[in-house]
């Protein structure tokens, strides 16, 4: 198994949704979070006063596969969030050791 | 004119039989009368406005607060309303129109507390030329209180809640009744042509200097300059400070409205639409200039500029909002919401730090609305006006100051650092306006 691990701009996240559930995908967790990457910061103007915004909204998207499924969740999260403008957001891959659904006990695969 | 009378007719036959044998009795009051009703029934709608107007800065004030300190500001708008309608009653109201008892000629007036007419106006012969005693005191007293309600926003979260009160009490008492009976009371300012229809320096410059007296001494909150920068603390509620916009507006068509303070003729309510219609005109073109500018300057429109924009707009008229035609009074209020924009960035330059922006509001824009009077009346000189605004600037300035300084000396006028940070909400009321919120 696998966890996808990905941070979008929040605009993106209905339509990676659906993209997601058309290829099987059967949950997903979501957070709104903030951060920054090359994105950094930008300036903002209250009153008059300019600062600094260091940190973006984003979202962040958990996903847990089967390992086989992992790239195809991959590339379709990378086709559907993707703008070509900066702060489009990145993406992680890791393994993940066990699953397990609380309802029935159900273990692994069985459990996603 | 029909229509009326008869209903009239079948009122006065349906009391014949109470009153006997008399002849029939003609209900309809005598035309020396008239006049005194319309007056003083104008008194009392445009006070209620006035009197909403405290609804008003409240609002705005709360919505651009942060959210650890909204139940504090909303605490000291009912505090300083109520205080300041006491302390009227006790103190102002004979002070600021003393009639024939000055204390000393045109410059104090008379102590004594104020009291109304007999109920029915039983045995007294009353002056028909005007309205009740009732109305007028109530009327007034709305703009006493809305003087005091300035000072709170350029204050907030950090001043105490009670050392801030006791101020109050001697602004409304005092200070703003004194000065006050110089112009309206008929004292030396109105002697000398001074010109302030609604009080552009009677009632806002005189919160504007009382508050910037007070931001000075009481300091910027802490974390709101930092090496050389301003840092932004935004509002927490954006739709109650355009809520409260929008009510000071409707308040104000009463505020200048009101302050014709006769609807005895034809020619009077025809002055008083004049009065309302440029009031509108002279708070969109606070608005819209306030909008255009920060959009220019800032690529991006300001709404808290654009809501303090339209309240400039407005105090700029408040000194001549009648003789005005609906394009210059555009202009007027377009040149108050040019101020804000310019002065609140100065203003955080010399690191005096004004939470709502009641300095360049109330002070910056009365100034500049008195200033402009003679632009359309032709009573009045700019000298004078200029030399009423420094006197008036003086003399509330001073005595403010002297207030401050001796609340600080007494008992402190700021929380402690550690009441700061975690909020007045908490520290000094143990309640919060959005308990289910995170903290601002």
């Amino acid at each position: 198994m696998k966890m996808i691990i990905a941070a979008i701009k929040p605009f993106k996240l209905e339509e990676v949704r659906e993209a997601l559930t058309d290829i099987g995908v059967a949950g997903l967790m979501v957070t709104e979070i903030k951060g920054f990457g090359a994105q950094a910061g930008h300036t903002e103007i209250y009153r008059g006063a300019e600062y600094e915004v260091n940190f973006v909204p984003k979202m962040k998207l958990e996903i847990v596969v089967a390992a086989d499924q992992a790239d195809q969740v991959v590339k379709t999260i990378t086709n559907t969030a993707r703008t070509g403008k900066i702060g489009d957001g990145k993406i992680f891959v890791l393994d993940v050791s066990q699953a397990v659904r609380v309802r029935t006990g159900e273990t692994d695969l069985e459990a996603l | 004119m029909n229509k009326l009378k008869l209903p009239l007719a079948a009122a006065a036959l349906i009391a014949l039989p109470a009153v006997g044998f008399a002849q029939e009795t003609d209900v309809t009051p005598s035309n020396a009368e008239i006049g005194y009703i319309l007056t003083t029934f104008m008194f009392l709608v445009t006070g209620v406005l006035v009197f909403w107007m405290a609804a008003g800065f409240t609002m705005l004030e709360a919505g651009l607060v942060r959210g650890k300190n909204v139940t504090m500001q909303l605490t000291k708008n009912m505090g300083l309303f109520s205080l300041a309608a006491i302390a009227y009653y006790a103190v102002g109201y004979n002070l600021m129109y003393p009639g024939d008892g000055w204390s000393i000629n045109g410059i104090l007036g008379a102590f004594s507390m104020t009291s109304l007419e007999p109920v029915g106006l039983a045995d007294t012969e009353t002056d028909l030329t005007y309205a009740s005693v009732g109305s007028d005191y109530f009327f007034q007293l709305m703009f006493c209180a809305a003087t005091a309600s300035i000072v709170s926003g350029a204050m907030a979260e950090r001043v105490k809640l009670w050392p801030f009160l006791i101020f109050v009490i001697i602004l409304t008492a005092f200070i703003y009744p004194i000065q006050a009976s110089w112009k309206w009371g008929g004292g030396f300012l109105q002697e000398m042509g001074f010109q302030d229809f609604a009080g552009s320096t009677v009632v806002h410059s005189v919160g504007g200097w009382a508050a910037l007296v007070g931001a000075l001494i009481l300091g910027p909150r802490i974390g709101k300059y930092k090496d050389g920068k301003t840092i932004p603390m935004p509002g927490s509620n954006l739709p109650l400070a355009t809520l409260g916009t929008f009510i000071l507006w409707m308040g104000w068509f009463g505020f200048n409205g009101g302050s014709q303070l006769y609807m005895d003729t034809a020619a009077n309510v025809a002055d008083i639409s004049r009065i309302f219609s440029n009031t509108n005109a002279a708070a969109a073109g606070g608005a819209v200039a306030a909008m255009l500018l920060t959009q220019t300057l800032y690529r991006k429109p300001d709404l808290t500029m654009i809501l303090n924009g339209a309240l400039a707009g407005l105090v700029s008229i408040t000194a001549e909002p009648l003789t005005p035609s609906l394009g210059l009074a555009t202009l007027i209020g377009a040149a108050g919401g040019v101020i804000v924009v310019l002065v609140v960035p100065l203003l955080d330059k010399f690191k005096i730090d004004d939470v709502v922006g009641a300095i360049p509001v109330h002070l910056g824009a009365g100034i500049f609305g008195t200033l402009v009077v003679p632009l359309s009346n032709t009573d009045a000189s700019f000298f004078v006006q200029l030399k009423s605004v420094v006197i008036v600037g003086l003399f509330v300035s001073i005595v403010s100051a002297i207030v401050w300084l001796a609340l600080k000396a007494i008992v402190g006028i700021r929380v402690s650092e550690e009441d700061e940070i975690n909020g007045l909400d908490m520290a000094e009321l143990g309640m919060e306006a959005y308990p289910e919120f995170s903290k601002g």
